[in-house]
């Protein structure tokens, strides 16, 4: 989408000539994330729209327990502590952020009395800070009052880096300061046009001042409340069991009236992701499950006991496979594939066309992944209406054939083909994983018609997604041609998540291949957009440069994206859950209710 | 007798201080990466995961962390489970009453299977009785928990829909009303492994009571006049027993092992669910807890099988 057109669309907006949300769809449509669109209209004063207020029960309570399932149990309740969404999920329940993602990518206020735009003058014009105001009638779960200095003293814990939290990049190049008693400044070192992260989702949720103030740095782990949270959330912490159970109970003076509708929570962890989903839709014991990760045919079997659904929760997460530009198979000063040394055969553009052509997404998606993926050719994937405007995928064995023969790699004695003495044979690897593998039976399938020799190689996921710089079958040294995984997309702006690419990303032995530019792919032009990107203050032209990013990657063949996961959610019949892909589960819980 | 004791305990500490250095290693050299599901999010900075990385003081080498978790080991601490921070030692509290509860009864469905069938079978051998109890038997301990398990949750969970399949430690119902609720989510677990247990039970008590009923001493006592049930359970079983006493305590560590399947299926927290996620989780000062903690109990219960035949068979003589 041009600028200009983004504009008209904008200022239509603005006039009230067509809906916010049909230019947050049209936006989608064109590849802008919803938080994106959402973030441009509050930009240009167009306010964050006001979430329909769906909840119908007109009093707390009453609503019975609400029985969880989530498979890996939780372990930790310290939102900046917790090692993955298994412990966020749990926080959350407890703990909450000033305000929270909906499906939609708008920001919900939830600890914060409004979302700050420039509008109310809550975003600087210059977009070098943020204030937010607070509620005024927040009280922790022991009776004290939620204030700006526990929003300060979250900032002061999480950047402290001997504190080594996983919420730091939220936090840190930025300053933190107390105005009133319920109003919080964020400054930023430079401008920051995707300003919601600090205070915000998953990695927002404000731990209180006074119960953890002695424990900061390196202490930080040894708080007591790591286990039990006082939090302000709608349920008040009863007892937790490590990998196993945790239980709440309503909290009477949660500060939105009439909420929540469930008198007590229940989350049960441990067993199988295929027995969760049936406790949930087949026999009804349990009311919710999130990410079941089961077999389309095993679960239209469950679903048809009739008396859970299956809502479906599109994610941005990104299976794909991953093209190696250094040369995997020479040794250079102590490492393989080392960024000094090109890759021979993929170094040819055309060669990485071909791959991309060669890959059967329609029967990937069809037969092996099902209801929880769509096949995409975007690297960056929006919300669930995304079709890309610019890249689109296809299978052709015929193009892909002529590609090569163009660009004179010809078929040898044996059908494979080969130029300069250089044959075309590659290693493919992957985590293994039963989806994954049939991924790749389907891709070799394809590759062998053209006289392509693909050699698969699958690695227990506990290697293969490890940083042992000693094991050379992670994903990260990547001594391989090709390889295929998920990268997970936890934020609702793509720009931390495109740093995946930069020069100075590069995985290779002088950082312990800790680095995330794993394709060890090196581009002017994405860095240029990239810096570009990042001091750019219109979102309008940031929009575009990051739109930008995605296609660069794409069209250089760096990655070929296979599937973009969605999250499936099972649920009881009656029960109706606001779900959103950009933060946990229960971002909404105090909003959860039963249908009469 | 003492002196016996004295030696066996000193081997006993000997053995514990190998298995703890080969663990130790394996765990070392095995792959897998605590931080695992935090590299591949490009959220987390990798200078986070690095500093992390030194807190728990995994920078340094093998054998260094050995020897400080040695030290710890020996002033009876247990050390923190790297995820939730808690001592390692109330996390295994917390889960073995219920392991307890449930491998505790399994034995107990076992025994009383295993007795009267075994011995009923022995005293009529190759009858239809004792056939049918050994086909039985044989179809018990081949058919894998994970089998069973799966069939009593098809059967009585999805078809009959009257018992649960997952395992709640949170009941909160009181009186008849807890027991009946511990009653139907225990009964399918305690089943599973009770069956597979008392099915190569009852072959053993059929071929120790096999052995005993045939000797001069059982017919003398018949050609006394004594009547058949005295002559069984007085001088048959006793006797019998005196091997199956030993086999049952040996087993005993092996079951904690065996129920770490069926805890998994049916969502049990106890020992064995704790071994497979900190497991999944790499969580090394858990996972050596239990593994140690099982060592010790195969351990201590030689000893204690050992003892225990002394006891029973005054012919044994310990030197």
């Amino acid at each position: 989408m041009q600028e200009d057109e983004l504009r008209r669309l904008v200022d239509a907006t603005r006039c009230s000539r067509i809906s916010r949300r049909a230019f947050v769809q049209r936006m989608v449509a064109a590849g802008i994330s919803a938080p994106i669109a959402g973030m441009i209209l509050a930009h240009n004063g167009v306010a964050f729209a006001q979430p329909i207020n769906a909840y119908k029960p007109t009093k707390a309570g009453g609503g019975g327990t609400l029985k969880v399932l989530q498979w890996q149990g939780p372990t930790l309740l310290n939102p900046h502590l917790s090692s993955g969404s298994k412990d966020w999920h749990a926080s959350n329940v407890f703990y909450e952020p000033l305000a929270g993602w909906d499906m939609e990518g708008n920001l919900v206020p939830i600890l914060a009395e409004v979302v700050p735009s420039l509008e109310n003058g809550g975003v600087a014009k210059d977009l070098t800070s943020v204030t937010w105001k607070l509620k005024k009638n927040v009280k922790w779960h022991d009776g004290t009052p939620f204030t700006a200095d526990d929003c300060v003293f979250n900032w002061e814990y999480a950047s402290n880096p001997a504190t080594s939290a996983y919420s730091i990049s939220a936090y840190r190049n930025t300053r933190v300061e107390k105005l009133d008693p319920y109003t919080v400044r964020i400054s930023f070192e430079k401008p920051t046009p995707f300003w919601a992260d600090a205070f915000v989702g998953s990695r927002g949720m404000i731990i209180p001042k006074h119960l953890f103030e002695a424990y900061q740095g390196a202490k930080a782990r040894e708080a007591p409340n790591n286990l039990k949270p006082v939090g302000t959330g709608p349920y008040i912490f009863v007892e937790f069991k490590p990998g196993d159970l945790l239980l709440g109970k309503i909290n009477p003076s949660y500060h939105v009236v009439n909420r929540p509708h469930f008198d007590a929570i229940e989350i049960k962890g441990g067993g199988d992701a295929v027995s969760a989903a049936r406790a949930v839709l087949q026999t009804g014991d349990y009311d919710f499950v999130y990410n079941m990760q089961v077999e389309e045919a095993i679960l239209k079997r469950l679903e048809a006991a009739g008396r859970g659904k299956v809502e479906v929760v599109p994610s941005g997460h990104i299976e794909h496979i991953q093209v190696n530009f250094a040369d995997p198979w020479t040794e250079v000063d102590g490492e393989r594939a080392s960024p000094a040394r090109k890759h021979p055969i993929l170094g040819d553009k055309a060669v990485r066309q071909a791959l991309n052509l060669l890959l059967d997404r329609e029967t990937l998606q069809k037969v092996v992944y099902g209801r929880d993926a769509t096949a995409t050719a975007n690297f960056v994937n929006a919300p669930p209406r995304y079709v890309s405007k610019k890249n689109s995928w296809e299978f052709n064995i015929e193009k892909a054939s002529a590609l090569l023969d163009g660009a004179g790699w010809k078929r040898g004695a044996d059908g494979i083909r080969e130029k300069d003495g250089k044959r075309m044979k590659f290693v493919f690897q992957t985590a293994a994983n039963s989806l994954r593998q049939k991924t790749q039976a389907v891709f070799k399938q394809a590759c062998e018609k053209v006289g392509i020799s693909l050699e698969l190689k699958s690695v227990d996921s506990s290697v293969f997604f490890s940083s042992d710089p000693g094991n050379p079958d992670t994903f990260g040294h990547f001594y391989a041609d090709l390889q295929m995984y998920t990268s997970p997309v936890t934020q609702p702006d793509p720009a931390l998540f495109m740093q995946q690419f930069l020069p100075e990303q590069v995985s290779h032995k002088g950082n312990k291949w800790q680095n995330r530019n794993v394709t060890r792919w090196v581009s002017k032009d994405f860095e240029e957009a990239f810096k570009a990107a990042e001091s750019e203050v219109d979102p309008v032209k940031r929009t575009a440069l990051l739109i930008k990013l995605n296609d660069l990657v794409i069209e250089d063949v760096v990655v070929i994206p296979v599937i973009v996961r969605r999250i499936l959610a099972g649920m009881k019949k009656n029960l109706v859950a606001p779900m959103s892909p950009w933060d946990t589960y229960v971002w909404d819980l105090s909003g959860w209710y039963l249908e009469a | 007798m003492l002196n016996f004791l004295i030696r066996r305990l000193f081997t006993a500490a000997a053995s514990l201080l190998g298995i703890s250095i080969v663990l130790f290693a394996v765990l070392a050299l095995a792959p897998g990466d605590l931080f695992s599901e935090l590299i591949t999010n490009p959220a987390i900075p990798p200078d986070v995961i690095e500093s992390l990385r030194k807190q728990f003081g995994l920078d340094e080498p093998i054998h260094i962390r050995y020897l400080r978790w040695l030290a710890a080991m020996l002033q009876g601490d247990w050390g923190y489970s790297y995820t939730s921070r808690i001592g390692v030692d109330q996390l295994i509290l917390q889960r073995v009453p219920t392991t307890l509860f449930i491998v505790g009864l399994a034995q107990v469905l076992a025994l009383a299977i295993a007795l009267p069938v075994g011995v009923y079978a022995a005293m009529r051998p190759y009858s239809l009785f004792d056939r049918l109890a050994s086909l039985l038997a044989f179809i018990g301990f081949s058919l894998p928990t994970f089998f069973t398990g799966l069939l009593f949750i098809l059967l009585f969970s999805v078809y009959l829909d009257w018992l649960p399949f997952i395992y709640r430690t949170n009941i909160t119902a009181t009186g008849w009303q807890w027991a009946w609720e511990m009653f139907r989510q225990s009964v399918m677990p305690i089943t599973v492994i009770g069956l597979a247990l008392g099915a190569s039970w009852t072959r053993y008590v059929r071929s120790a009571v096999l052995d005993v009923i045939r000797l001069d001493y059982v017919t003398t006592a018949r050609s006394k006049g004594l009547r058949e049930h005295v002559v069984i359970i007085k001088h048959v079983v006793r006797n019998a027993l005196i091997p199956v006493v030993t086999m049952v305590a040996l087993q005993i560590p092996a079951i904690f092992g065996g129920a770490i399947i069926t805890e998994q299926m049916f969502r049990i927290p106890g020992i064995g669910s704790l071994l497979i996620s900190s497991l999944l989780a790499n969580d090394t000062p858990v996972i050596m807890a239990v593994t140690f903690v099982f060592a010790g109990l195969v351990i201590l219960f030689n000893l204690i099988a050992d003892l225990l035949y002394g006891w029973l068979d005054p012919r044994i003589s310990y030197r």
